[in-house]
């Protein structure tokens, strides 16, 4: 039996886990919600950002923080350029052609970034404390991590809300056509919508390497648990993919220690799929 | 089809089984091999299309591949099961895992890309599980098969001679064509793309959704189960990235739609293209510049997305009919 100091951790860490992940999941979510394009390689552009923020940590020897505002401009162009250079063109291509693009712009980034750095796994070394709370050891880079990914969050959520470009993306997604009625110009509330989610990227990525090492196919560790967190939440659904987040993050983290970390990977996804055939519009839809 | 194409059909045919018997010279072991290879994977990939082309976009074929392939040989490995026994056994079990995907999501209309996660998520459980029970699948280290003293020969399906399963690919890839021809010609077929375009209307009148969906998804189940015992059977090694999980899948998938989905032949051409593109670039490379390979062939299958989206085969076909009779045709559906 494991004592229950442990799953107490794992539930901090959990929920640690869960602030990350719904920052991705957000990122990917708001670019599903206005352009209707899962990027199957969103999580691959966070990879990217991790070795932009490790080569400009520890070959550069910039600050991290600054190294964290390069890992998001990076991430913004880096959208800006999925979207010039793949999306665009397909827009109104059969949603497949559209899943397969990304997708090859997944094969391509992970070989890319092997060919170039190889396959060792780096990571960006800071020394930061780990806290002891009530006989619970809780990372301080997790909680940093939790702390500037929930600030991000609150950030998008500002811009969506509060500035005129943020409403005016808020109104593509809901009707397409409306919105180019009205006189704003789809195409470029798009290019802003790939920064925003790219910019998305970025802070995740820096958050990620102060905990993780980074190597070309970390992104298949973080990818389909995305895709999950978001459909699970709804497709374009914010509200609901920063919930799913949290429920996946717990799943994982507590059956990663009460059984395998595989088989806590595992266990989400089979609640995920469970979950889908229950409500298949996600958790927060209304049922039709 | 006119004459001449089923002309020059059976010309092709009679050309394919001719190789083994060729004098290739030092490569011909490789040739054969790499001939087996298109074989199995076009297998594959055309069950995938059998789904595909209906709207139902599976990104977890992965999973009924490992299914297959790993029952096969740990049946092998753990009871001494022929394949013979094996393999059925392996196909049946991905048909019932197959089945309960299919009702619920039949069930509750999971369509389009809710789908597409949905088979995404099933292939990934797959993976984790085969690297989770490393007792007895070996983990991410893969497992062999053993073979024990007596290798070789009909009981175990293993031959040392490669030319043995030329043939065994041959005949399952036709095997492929037959059923994705038999569909085509069938009741099922003009059920399931009035299902594709709108599943409301259809059970309005008097398709049983369902039952459709689910018929599809089993046999299309069954026939990658069966192309994934055989690879498994013919590299006589398996492993959970090479089986499972969602970089095969999106091959498959990558192959038939580069290949052209809605064509008989657009798996295997897609298939062949992808997996010659690959052997030549990794021999081309060798092992200087490792991902270059990968990176060439990522590049390629984003360019060949974007411009030709109804993929290579399908393509020139459109064309060529085009030419030779321009009738507005119904039966090249540039459908969502």
């Amino acid at each position: 039996m494991i004592e229950p100091i442990f799953i107490l951790e794992a539930v901090v860490n959990g929920i640690l886990l869960g602030g990350v992940l719904a920052l991705l999941a957000l990122g990917l979510n708001l670019i599903f919600g206005v352009i209707d394009i899962v990027w199957i390689a969103y999580v691959d552009l966070v990879t990217l950002c991790m070795y932009a923020v490790y080569f400009l940590v520890s070959v550069y020897g910039w600050p991290l923080w600054l190294a964290g505002l390069g890992s998001i401009g990076a991430g913004a162009l880096l959208g800006v350029l999925v979207h010039l250079l793949i999306i665009t063109p397909i827009l109104s291509s059969p949603p497949i052609n559209q899943l397969l693009a990304t997708g090859g712009l997944l094969f391509f980034i992970q070989s890319v970034a092997t060919l170039l750095w190889s396959t060792d796994h780096r990571s960006v070394r800071v020394s930061l404390p780990t806290l002891e709370v009530g006989g619970i050891f809780i990372s301080f880079s997790r909680l940093l991590a939790f702390g500037l990914s929930v600030l991000a969050m609150i950030a998008l959520y500002l811009f969506l809300r509060r500035t005129y470009t943020g409403t005016a993306i808020r109104a593509v997604s809901q009707d397409r056509e409306a919105i180019a009625l009205m006189g704003a110009r789809p195409q470029r509330l798009y290019l802003v919508t790939s920064a925003v989610g790219g910019a998305m990227a970025g802070v995740a990525g820096a958050l990620l390497i102060i905990q993780y090492a980074v190597h070309p196919y970390f992104g298949g560790a973080f990818g389909p648990l995305t895709f999950m967190i978001c459909v699970l939440g709804g497709l374009g659904n914010m509200v609901g993919a920063f919930f799913a987040a949290f429920i996946m993050a717990q799943v994982i983290s507590v059956g990663g220690v009460i059984v395998s970390t595989e088989m806590g990977y595992v266990i989400a996804f089979v609640i995920f799929i469970v979950l889908m055939f229950v409500r298949p519009g996600g958790i927060f839809a209304k049922r039709g | 089809m006119t004459t001449t194409f089923r002309g020059l059909g059976l010309l092709a045919l009679v050309a394919m089984a001719l190789v083994p018997v060729l004098p290739l010279g030092a490569a011909q072991e490789y040739i054969w091999h790499v001939i087996i290879q298109i074989f199995l994977w076009s297998f594959v990939g055309n069950a995938w299309s059998l789904m595909g082309r209906f709207g139902l976009v599976s990104l977890g074929h992965g999973a009924f591949l490992g299914v297959g392939a790993y029952a096969t040989v740990l049946l092998w490995n753990f009871f001494g099961m022929t394949p013979w026994l094996g393999g059925p056994l392996a196909v049946l079990l991905t048909v019932a895992l197959a089945l309960v995907i299919a009702y619920p999501c039949s069930r509750f209309q999971v369509v389009g890309h809710y789908f597409a996660l949905v088979t995404l998520a099933v292939g990934e459980v797959v993976r984790l599980w085969i690297i989770a029970e490393r007792d007895w699948t070996g983990g991410s280290l893969g497992v062999s098969l053993k073979t024990g003293g007596t290798a070789s020969g009909l009981w175990t399906l293993q031959f040392a001679d490669k030319r043995v399963f030329y043939y065994v690919g041959l005949a399952a890839w036709l095997f492929g064509l037959w059923v994705w021809w038999r569909v085509d010609r069938s009741m099922a077929r003009s059920a399931m793309e009035a299902i594709g375009e709108d599943e409301t209307a259809a059970a309005s009148v008097g398709i049983r959704v369902t039952r459709f969906k689910m018929g599809i998804t089993a046999l299309s189940a069954a026939l990658t189960a069966l192309g994934g015992a055989l690879l498994a059977l013919y590299l006589a090694y398996t492993n959970p990235d090479t089986f499972s999980g969602i970089g095969v899948s999106l091959r498959i998938v990558f192959a038939v739609v580069l290949g052209g989905m809605y064509s008989l032949l657009g798996p295997f051409v897609g298939t062949a293209l992808t997996i010659a593109l690959s052997e030549y670039l990794r021999i081309y490379f060798g092992i200087k510049l490792i991902g270059i390979a990968e990176t060439i062939y990522g590049l390629l299958l984003i360019i060949f997305i974007i411009f030709l989206p109804a993929g290579i085969y399908g393509s020139l076909r459109d064309a060529l009919f085009r030419r030779r009779a321009p009738r507005p045709s119904g039966d090249v559906p540039a459908r969502a």
